[in-house]
């Protein structure tokens, strides 16, 4: 069977576990929620005479996980970029808070593209340290970026050049690197987008367990509305600059592929999609 | 029909090393056969070329005189002084132009102009300025090598995936880090390059130069003897030149497969 075929099948390709479930964590986890809150008003952005995002206004709870769709070209992108400091608003502001406390650092945000973008000259474990930043010399570091690459099942590949890894792979290691500093805020832009179907429905596992595990708050852009409807507590749609749907996701976690609630959440989200094509 | 009676003997790496270097010497071993029946039975006239035994003879001659280990010693000094200081320039230069606009802005076009005069046109205007002492060889080899690796480390530096250098702003590198782990890095391969190619420049200009300006080196070794018709003594010196010429090359290619390990290029298989 080609991946293509698979691609094609992802939304009802499923391996449903043998054990009934993992431990039941319908609500977003922990009692003091280690991710931050997310305030964005009239936030505007345009490249040169071009509007991208014309005015976002979105209140994203602390730990909360929002799955971020719409058209190609639509600014999901843009507006990951811009709450990450890569680029500057031409109007409108978003903060951070724990709490009642602003947090102006940048730095507690970290972000997976959709290229693992892996140094190809520093083995997997280098690669992963490089996520640590400046903490990297403290001591104890070696065993928290030995501990996180563990976490993402690549223990034993820790001196291997990236180059000798497969696709998926190095999406883990990428992973790893992003959450080795135990961010508080993780943006991801498509990350799986390059994955096959197998693949990427073991990467979104991982990835909910992650989420789950350490509490941040994850901002995912992606083109798979059933990936978004399967991971996200929260998905919002982006059409012509504006959010045109903004819906919750109240099923419990473990959710199945191609059961009927998401399927039928799947369907609104689509016909949103497809209405905002059909109408210039 | 079995091709290979010894599996098991013939798994292990040396041996295979040692059959892939002896395979690297076999068609130059051939040649060299071949030539020496040739001169032996007569075919080829001792007065185009001598019998490698001959040169052998005339090798070993110079260098228990000494002349062969001087003249030796002097063109690979001049050689690596020409390379260091050339080089250096260079890669000064490429780092500066591939880094900040603002500097390729103001030296890129004139440099590509310079390029454009043929270095070893200059020889009779360096004869002038520096007579025909060391100086002399030192620029000449100096402006051969200048330019390849010029080009080749701003190229390299230019082609650095941008998408990595954002990862590592995205990540807190400090602006030393950046160039060090991501920008330096990925600019090597690009650089090597650059090394090989000017390590060919160095040997071409300094034989030219040695020919011409000269009072010592392998090229006016070679010279001296053409005037009293020592052939044997010729053809050693061209020999030498191949032999420095492979022994540099070799030495880069150590170096970049070392630096370099990370590269599919470079994987073992
Ligand atoms: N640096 C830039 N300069 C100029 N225009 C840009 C820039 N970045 C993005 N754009 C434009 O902004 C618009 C939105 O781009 P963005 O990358 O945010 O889209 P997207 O929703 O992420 O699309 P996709 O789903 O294809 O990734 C596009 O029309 C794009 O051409
Ligand atoms: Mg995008």
């Amino acid at each position: 069977m080609s991946t293509t075929a698979l691609r094609r099948q992802a939304p009802i390709v499923d391996f449903a576990p043998a054990t009934p479930a993992a431990p039941a964590a319908a609500q977003p986890p922990g009692d003091s929620v280690h991710g931050l809150a997310i305030d964005v008003q009239g936030l505007r952005k345009s490249f040169g005479a071009n509007p991208v995002l014309n005015g976002i206004d979105l209140h994203v709870a602390a730990g909360q996980f929002v799955a971020i769709v719409g058209r190609s070209g639509s600014g999901k992108s843009t507006l990951l970029r811009l709450l990450l400091g890569l680029e500057q608003p031409s109007a409108g502001t978003f903060s951070f808070a724990d709490g009642a406390e602003r947090i102006d650092n940048l730095r507690v945000a970290r972000v997976m593209f959709q290229e693992p973008r892996l140094l190809p000259w520093a083995s997997v474990i280098a690669n992963v340290e490089v996520g640590l930043g400046a903490d990297r010399k403290t001591a104890g570091s070696g065993d928290r970026a030995l501990a996180t690459l563990a976490a993402v099942e690549l223990e034993e590949k820790r001196n291997a050049w990236p180059a000798v890894l497969s696709g998926g792979q190095k999406q883990r290691v990428s992973l790893a690197r992003a959450l080795v500093s135990r961010p508080r805020v993780l943006a991801l832009d498509e990350p799986l987008g390059a994955l096959d179907a197998l693949t990427r429905i073991s990467m979104q596992r991982l990835l909910e367990r992650m989420w789950l595990d350490q509490g941040f708050t994850a901002l995912l852009v992606t083109h798979d509305v059933a990936e978004a409807v399967t991971l996200a507590d929260r998905v919002i749609v982006i059409d012509d600059g504006a959010i045109a749907l903004d819906i919750r996701i109240e099923l419990p976690r473990p959710r199945q592929r191609g059961s009927a609630d998401v399927a039928a959440l799947e369907g609104r989200i689509l016909d949103k999609l497809f209405a905002g094509a059909e109408s210039p | 029909m079995n091709l290979r009676p010894f599996p098991e003997w013939r798994q292990t790496r040396f041996t295979r090393r040692l059959t892939r270097s002896f395979t690297h010497w076999l068609v130059p071993l051939l040649i060299i056969l071949v030539w020496q029946v040739a001169v032996s039975s007569g075919r080829l006239s001792t007065r185009i070329l001598p019998a490698p035994t001959d040169v052998v003879e005339a090798g070993w001659r110079l260098l228990k005189s000494g002349e062969l280990q001087r003249n030796m010693w002097v063109s690979f000094w001049r050689a690596m002084v020409g390379f260091a200081i050339g080089g250096s320039i260079g890669f000064a230069f490429g780092l500066a132009n591939g880094l900040s606009r603002r500097s390729e802005a103001v030296f890129d076009s004139t440099l590509q102009m310079v390029r454009n005069i043929p270095h070893l046109a200059l020889i009779p205007l360096v004869i002038l300025w520096f007579g025909i002492d060391e100086t002399a060889k030192i620029f000449l080899v100096a402006l051969g090598v200048f330019f390849p690796i010029y080009i080749n480390t701003q190229h390299g530096i230019r082609s650095v995936d941008p998408q990595l250098v954002e990862m590592g702003r995205i990540y807190g590198m400090t602006p030393w880090e950046l160039f060090w782990r991501v920008i330096l890095q990925g600019a090597l391969p690009s650089i090597f390059v650059g090394v090989r190619f000017g390590l060919g420049i160095m040997w071409l200009t300094l034989i030219v130069a040695e020919t011409i300006a000269a009072s010592s080196g392998i090229g006016y070794m070679a010279m001296q003897a053409r005037e009293f018709l020592l052939l044997d003594v010729v053809v050693l010196s061209i020999l030498i030149y191949a032999l420095l010429g492979k022994a540099a090359d070799s030495a880069a290619r150590l170096l970049e497969r070392v630096c370099l390990a990370w590269h599919p290029a470079f994987q073992e298989p």
